[in-house]
């Protein structure tokens, strides 16, 4: 059942709100009670950081109880969380790592700091217990099958192991652990996300087999080891998540065995290449009125957000179509393969599409 | 009469440029907890406010309910919605602290208020013609203004005007006489009637039914209480507001003289065109900052708590290219004004008697209204429609 069931209660409290409303015109009820509590937002979805947990040196997980109008998410879902650094809001798309069985209301996300990140060091480093986030609801079709098939593999590096984590944790109850293998690859021990808790989970559960690759000393996982260490892989179910390199390595391989319905992939990092630059140009957005300068290396989702423009975004990396604006005028470049396009009245993607002369943009 | 040259009046903009990429360098953190407390503050005042006046049946409550609520009216519409609707915090990417998404509790709607306000006005400042709020159509404060009869009254109109000043802004942005130009039709103006009064009819409801009839057998102290806060908050934001541009220090242009303006001469009719107010910091943020006058015209959309700190700097500038900064406490800009509405009230002749009034030194460089006649202000040749005769 997809939406959320409407309850009576739900129904008394609507009707309360809508007749508070008049109370409060221009403002809703929810204006002032959000003076209280952030979370009680209905308009906008908020959660609160009640921990952090480190797992590496340079990850952690924020364990986040998220206010109402949260709907329970699908092991392997992501949530887009907005983070306020010196002011201004900044979003960043984070698969969840928590189980949607966990039950006590709060869900975590686990996040690597990338050096130089804004948004990634701020949350790993210098967030404490009761900052106050806005969330988006869980989506994404990364997710396991209902009915969950009987034989899982699961191929992963880096922090490409949180959706997957999630769906562990969600299937490690007693009789319920399917044949899986997952095959994870981290620099070193040390470095390898939730390690303790994997070996755990092997330890617990004879039919979990788990493969780590430690690519500083044992080089990066090559698919023709596959065989090797996972003779039926041809007629498992699997889920790949981790650098693009990998993940188009794994779609080509299984492309090639003539398979590829059986693969399901998760992108983490945009695969925009710089290199690609056009001219950039001056970029006009004709529903909030702002202009600016735009250079030919910076997607257009961050032109209009440095200008003030509340623009619409999802995932960063051009594949949720969440920020699409319609061009009027000029021409665009895709960030991630250098294409030059942009047709007028063309929906595009401002996350992976950068200026490349005058653009004028209905936004 | 040249007496800013064009390298000096540029000079001058570059110059301003650099303050705001100053405060735009760093904006951060302490501005946001700034807006977000006066928000809080201003929230929990009308709250107080309002469950005060249903104590009513004490005096004392009554007052300090009345008083709270004004004081949060004042604050909601200046401090908060004018400066959140000119977008100077629209770089928090914060939906809810948004010009696009803000609404105001007046009963005229934002976006009519945006396009006759930040528009029209901060574009056309003190442009004759161009800027409506030079009298707001209503009174003839600018002797390029021809004389007609009915401005005899303007004394009274403007005294009605201050106390349902929020009704007058909400006709105001409807822009009835522009149909009669020809530049807008009926049709138009019959759309945006409807939003003000869907948007006014909840106003009303609001504070005079729905909030007395809570209030039961206090019905009456609570609508009186509203009322009061209302008419406080139109009057004191009129007060403030006429004082921005009305004073005779503060200069109007003609529509040659603007043609093809460069940012320097841009930023100068902002200056020429306005007038600060001097007082205390609780002042300046009752006043929505307005009392900064010049740097919120030279910099509309920076955080209004930001022109304190550039205040000194632009002051300085002025200094530096002998130009006017003018500033006068309210009460004395406040007679100056009203000087003007009795004086503009009868037929003036441009450059009668009044002229020898300024000073010499702002006569060369400004164009105060009502001795417009000749002075070159952003160094072109004089044109200035109705003041030969």
């Amino acid at each position: 059942m997809t939406g959320l069931a409407r309850t009576p209660i739900d129904d008394v409290t609507l009707r309360l709100a809508d007749t508070a409303a008049w109370l409060t015109t221009p403002l809703m009820p929810e204006d002032y009670l959000t003076l209280i509590n952030p979370l009680w937002s209905s308009r906008e979805l908020r959660g609160r950081v009640e921990a952090v947990h480190p797992e590496t040196k340079d990850v952690a997980s924020l364990v986040i109880r998220p206010g109402r109008s949260w709907s329970t998410h699908r092991a392997g879902q992501f949530i887009r969380v907005g983070v306020d650094i010196d002011g201004v809001r900044h979003w960043r798309t984070y698969s969840l790592s928590s189980a949607p069985e966990r039950g006590d209301g709060r869900v975590t996300i686990t996040v690597k700091s990338v050096p130089g990140g804004v948004v990634s060091t701020q949350l790993v480093h210098r967030t404490t217990p009761g900052t106050i986030v806005a969330l988006t609801r869980p989506e994404g079709g990364f997710v396991l099958p209902e009915p969950v098939p009987s034989r899982l593999l699961f191929v992963t590096a880096g922090s490409g192991i949180t959706p997957v984590m999630a769906m562990l944790r969600s299937l490690a109850r007693p009789g319920n652990m399917p044949d899986v293998i997952v095959l994870h690859s981290a620099p070193t021990r040390e470095e390898v996300i939730f390690g303790p808790e994997l070996r755990t989970l092997a330890g617990r559960f004879p039919n979990l087999h788990l493969h780590l690759q430690y690519t500083r000393s044992s080089g990066r996982l090559n698919l023709s080891q596959l065989p090797d260490l996972c003779p039926d892989w041809p007629e498992r179910h699997v889920w790949a998540c981790g650098p693009t390199g990998m993940l188009r390595e794994a779609e080509t391989y299984w492309r090639e065995a003539g398979i590829a319905d059986r693969l399901r992939v998760e992108h983490f990092r945009p695969a925009v290449t710089t290199s690609a630059a056009g001219g950039g140009g001056h970029v006009r957005f004709l529903v909030s009125g702002r202009e600016a300068d735009a250079d030919g290396a910076t997607p257009l989702l961050v032109v209009g957000e440095n200008a003030g423009v509340l623009m619409p975004s999802g995932c960063r990396m051009g594949i949720c179509y969440r920020c699409t604006g319609r061009l009027r005028s000029g021409r665009v470049r895709d960030l991630r393969t250098g294409r030059e396009y942009g047709e007028e009245g063309e929906l595009i993607q401002t996350c992976v599409s950068a200026a490349d002369g005058n653009v004028e943009i209905e936004l | 009469m040249k007496t800013i040259s064009e390298a000096d009046t540029e000079e001058f903009g570059r110059e301003l440029d650099k303050i705001r990429d100053d405060v735009i360098a760093n904006r951060g953190e302490d501005d946001a907890r700034y807006i977000r407390r006066v928000i809080a503050v201003q929230r929990a005042l009308e709250v107080s406010g309002r469950t005060l006046l249903f104590a009513s049946v004490l005096p004392p409550a009554w007052l300090a309910g009345t008083a709270a609520l004004a004081t949060a009216k004042i604050l909601e519409n200046m401090e908060i919605g004018h400066n959140v609707l000119h977008g100077q915090w629209d770089w928090m990417r914060d939906p809810a602290i948004h010009s696009s998404t803000w609404e105001w509790d007046l009963v005229s709607p934002a976006r009519h208020w945006k396009y006759t306000h930040n528009y029209l006005h901060h574009k056309w400042t003190n442009v004759l013609g161009k800027d409506r709020d030079i009298g707001f159509v209503l009174l003839r404060l600018s002797p390029e203004q021809p004389w007609h009869p009915y401005y005899l009254g303007q004394p009274l109109y403007n005294a009605i005007l201050a106390p349902f000043f929020e009704w007058g802004v909400a006709l105001h942005d409807l822009e009835v006489e522009r149909v009669r130009g020809g530049d807008k039709s009926w049709n138009e103006v019959f759309i945006q009637l409807r939003e003000i009064l869907r948007k006014a009819g909840r106003q009303v409801v609001k504070d005079y039914v729905a909030f007395p009839l809570l209030a039961g057998p206090l019905f009456l102290p609570v609508l009186i209480g509203n009322f009061t806060a209302n008419m406080t908050r139109n009057v004191w934001a009129h007060t403030v507001i006429f004082c921005g541009h009305f004073p005779d220090e503060a200069a109007t242009f003609t529509e040659e003289q603007v043609e093809g303006e460069t940012r320097g001469e841009w930023y100068l009719r902002q200056l020429l065109g306005s007038c600060n107010l001097t007082g205390g910091s609780l002042f300046h943020i009752m006043a929505g900052n307005l009392s900064y006058q010049i740097e919120h015209h030279l910099f509309p959309d920076l955080p209004s708590n930001r022109y304190a700190e550039v205040a000194p700097r632009v002051r300085a500038l002025c200094e530096r290219f002998g130009l006017p900064y003018n500033t006068g406490s309210l009460l004395r800009q406040t007679v100056r004004v009203w000087k003007r509405v009795f004086r503009l009230s009868l037929p003036t002749s441009p450059g009668g008697p009044e002229r020898t009034a300024a000073p010499a030194r702002l006569q060369a460089v400004t164009a105060p209204a009502g001795y417009t006649t000749g002075i070159d202000v952003l160094g072109r040749a004089p044109a200035l429609r109705g003041a030969s005769g």
